[in-house]
């Protein structure tokens, strides 16, 4: 059977292309992925745990310091009455679609690649919702009242208004956290099991034991369980669209020009995509190094990923023209001042910063070069997740300091609590990461041992399909490390 | 699928049956359907990872789980929806932006997203009611190579209250379909 490599990836008949490299057997999967959680903590871990806990740290202190004194510490005021704290939130909710999308949507097309990678992209969307939970929590003002969101029978009789695209964000951003862990965990059940029949010490035994529910990875269970997986990604898949469109709601249903446009929900959902990959490619490139995994998550992941980082940054270049073009087409003073406002006006900086991270930087995955060489696209990944927390930041705030009276006109600038929230969200971030992958199972085993040539039960001994390993032998018969895996 | 009991999902007696290891999805996959054709109900296959087509080489029905999350999701669309019309319609009639008290297509991002969070509940704790899962203790996990099915080992286990299990001949059936190991299991 001589058949090229382009030919083997082409033909899905013959064969799929080979997601995870060295041809491992079941056990080795098991055990590399098993290994980081079981061996002592390492000083690298500490090196990153203890910087994200010292940013919590910050957190802590700048809620507290914002419940005693109120949201004056910040440095918003009329007119700019939402700043950083709605752009941290639409920026943590955007970050958290990738996980979703890759979990769910990448599930229902079949695209085998997403088994790698989708762990570790769950957690990060729980852990980004939770970061974007918080602002919409700490920005009301009174806090001790914030369950005043919820539809909760109470003695003043008093209900929310349902009409309300900010109560409909409650509901979508709360059910979204819910479903996206309730995903996560029945995807973790089976790797649970894993960990509780290897777990040495009683009281891992008992842990692990203790949330793998029993499972004993019987046919009868794998049955309904992956008819429960499929049912949560075909529920996940209209959610996750349905989050960030709402989300995009808070702005467009207002009337404030810049803000007052249909394009709002697909234009916010392209862009959570991309800054969301961006930030699965920043976690990956460091965990695929840090815990041996490069073998598991290849080139061929991040080759994938920057292509949809292509497309989604482009989509929301094109999303950016279209509101100039609708502002000029409609003729509306206000909608064509606004614009030209924010290109040239106080805030243009900001503007060119974003268009040049978000619609310029990601071309350069035109060339595979840059899809596979882990230090363009780790430095890329950075770049674009900031063009994007950028692009929430002009939305916001350029469309509301020019107000219809100029004498309102204002410039918004942070105070260090502004920046203290930022960057003690990014702690609560990582340190829930670094819990993630110090305690839990960071690749689905289960769902990548499916992938492996020999899970298919019509494969028998000796059969030597193409599929199993297209790569040039070295001398010693093993399958010599390619450039895929050396980086 | 064979009913399985609610009350007491264990047989009884002293024996709770036989478990025989395989090296291979493939030979799982053929003692599956050899033991389908052999006529048992009440018995299982166990593997690391969802082995494809196992569940028809068992000859197992398809899930009721859709239909469970059907009910679920149409229960919260409505519950969604009732409240909110009863919110604005009755309990607290507010004029809001002249609109009319029962302006429904405002209410159905909520009616979507809590008809959402009903199916995905309903699928869960529905996957784990089907499954009967918690269960933390079971027979099987008295085996020593059963802790292995977690990892790269594949398992058939026929249980006593088969009508068709014989300690000593089923244990035969499975070495001649290639069975590594078989052991009886205590209850």
């Amino acid at each position: 059977m001589a058949q090229s490599e382009a030919e083997l990836l082409e033909n899905p008949v013959a064969g799929r292309p080979t997601l995870i490299l060295r041809s491992p057997d079941f056990h080795s999967i098991t055990e590399v992925v098993a290994e980081p959680v079981e061996r002592p903590t390492r000083l690298g871990w500490w090196l990153f745990f203890l910087p994200s806990l010292a940013l919590l740290s910050v957190l802590g202190v700048a809620v507290s310091w914002l419940f005693w004194e109120g949201i004056g510490i910040w440095g918003l005021n009329v007119p700019v009455g939402w700043a950083w704290d709605i752009t941290n939130f639409v920026f943590w909710v955007g970050i958290g679609h990738a996980g979703t999308l890759i979990s769910a949507i990448l599930f229902l097309f079949r695209q085998k690649w997403r088994t790698s990678i989708n762990r570790a992209a769950e957690a990060m969307t729980i852990f980004a919702v939770m970061c974007a939970m918080l602002f919409p929590g700490i920005h009301v003002g009174r806090v001790w009242v914030a369950y005043w969101m919820f539809p909760l029978p109470n003695q003043m009789g008093m209900w929310p208004n349902f009409r309300s695209p900010l109560l409909w964000d409650v509901f979508a951003v709360s059910v979204y956290g819910t479903v996206s862990a309730l995903f996560w965990y029945v995807g973790l059940i089976p790797d649970l099991a894993t960990m509780r029949d290897r777990a040495k010490t009683p009281i891992r035994r008992f842990l692990y034991g203790l949330f793998a529910l029993g499972w004993r990875g019987s046919v009868r269970q794998w049955h309904h369980y992956e008819t429960a997986y499929l049912v949560l990604a075909a529920l996940a898949t209209p959610l996750v669209l349905s989050v960030h469109s709402v989300v995009s709601m808070d702005f467009a249903v207002s009337v404030l020009p810049g803000w007052h446009t249909t394009i709002f929900p697909p234009y916010f959902v392209a862009g959570a995509i991309f800054s969301g990959f961006a930030m699965v490619l920043t976690l990956m490139v460091i965990c695929r190094q840090a815990f041996g995994l490069n073998h598991i998550i290849t080139l061929r992941h991040f080759d994938y990923m920057a292509k949809i980082m292509l497309v989604t940054g482009t989509m929301v270049g094109f999303a950016y023209a279209t509101e100039f073009f609708t502002a000029w087409y409609s003729g509306n003073p206000y909608e064509i001042f606004t614009f030209r406002n924010r290109a040239g006006g106080p805030y243009a900086w900001a503007y060119w910063t974003m268009i040049t991270c978000n619609v310029i930087s990601p071309q350069v995955f035109w060339f595979k070069k840059a899809r596979t060489s882990i230090p363009i696209l780790f430095i890329l990944s950075i770049v674009i997740n900031i063009g994007m927390w950028f692009e929430r930041f002009v939305i916001i705030v350029t469309s509301l300091h020019r107000d219809f009276l100029p004498s309102s006109w204002d410039y918004f600038r942070p105070t260090v609590w502004d920046v203290a929230c930022l960057l003690g969200s990014f702690g609560l971030f990582f340190t829930m990461f670094c819990l993630f992958v110090r305690f839990l199972p960071m690749v689905a085993t289960a769902e990548v041992k499916t992938v492996l040539p020999q899970a298919d039960p019509h494969r028998h001994a000796g059969d030597e399909r193409p599929i199993k390993d297209h790569r040039p032998r070295s001398a010693h018969g093993t399958p010599g490390r390619t450039s895929e895996e050396a980086s | 699928m064979p009913a399985i009991p609610l009350v007491n999902p264990l047989p009884p007696g002293p024996h709770y049956g036989i478990l025989a290891q395989f090296a291979t999805p493939a030979d799982l996959y053929h003692a599956c359907e050899r033991v389908r054709d052999e006529g048992f109900t009440r018995w299982d296959a166990h593997s690391p990872f969802p082995v494809h087509g196992l569940d028809r080489a068992m000859g197992l029905r398809r899930s009721p789980l859709p239909w469970i999350v059907l009910v679920m999701g149409l229960t919260g669309a409505a519950l969604g929806f009732v409240l909110q019309w009863w919110v604005h319609g009755s309990a607290y009639p507010l004029v809001i932006s002249g609109k009319p008290y029962f302006s429904w297509p405002a209410f159905i991002p909520i009616t979507f997203e809590v008809a959402i969070l009903f199916a995905a509940l309903g699928a869960v704790l529905g996957m784990l009611g089907l499954n009967r899962l918690p269960m933390h203790y079971h027979p099987l996990f008295r085996s020593k190579v059963f802790e292995r099915v977690t990892d790269d080992a594949f398992f058939i286990s026929i249980e006593s209250w088969d009508p068709r299990f014989d300690a000593s001949a089923t244990r035969k059936l499975m070495e001649s379909l290639g069975a590594r190991s078989v052991e009886l299991l205590e209850s």
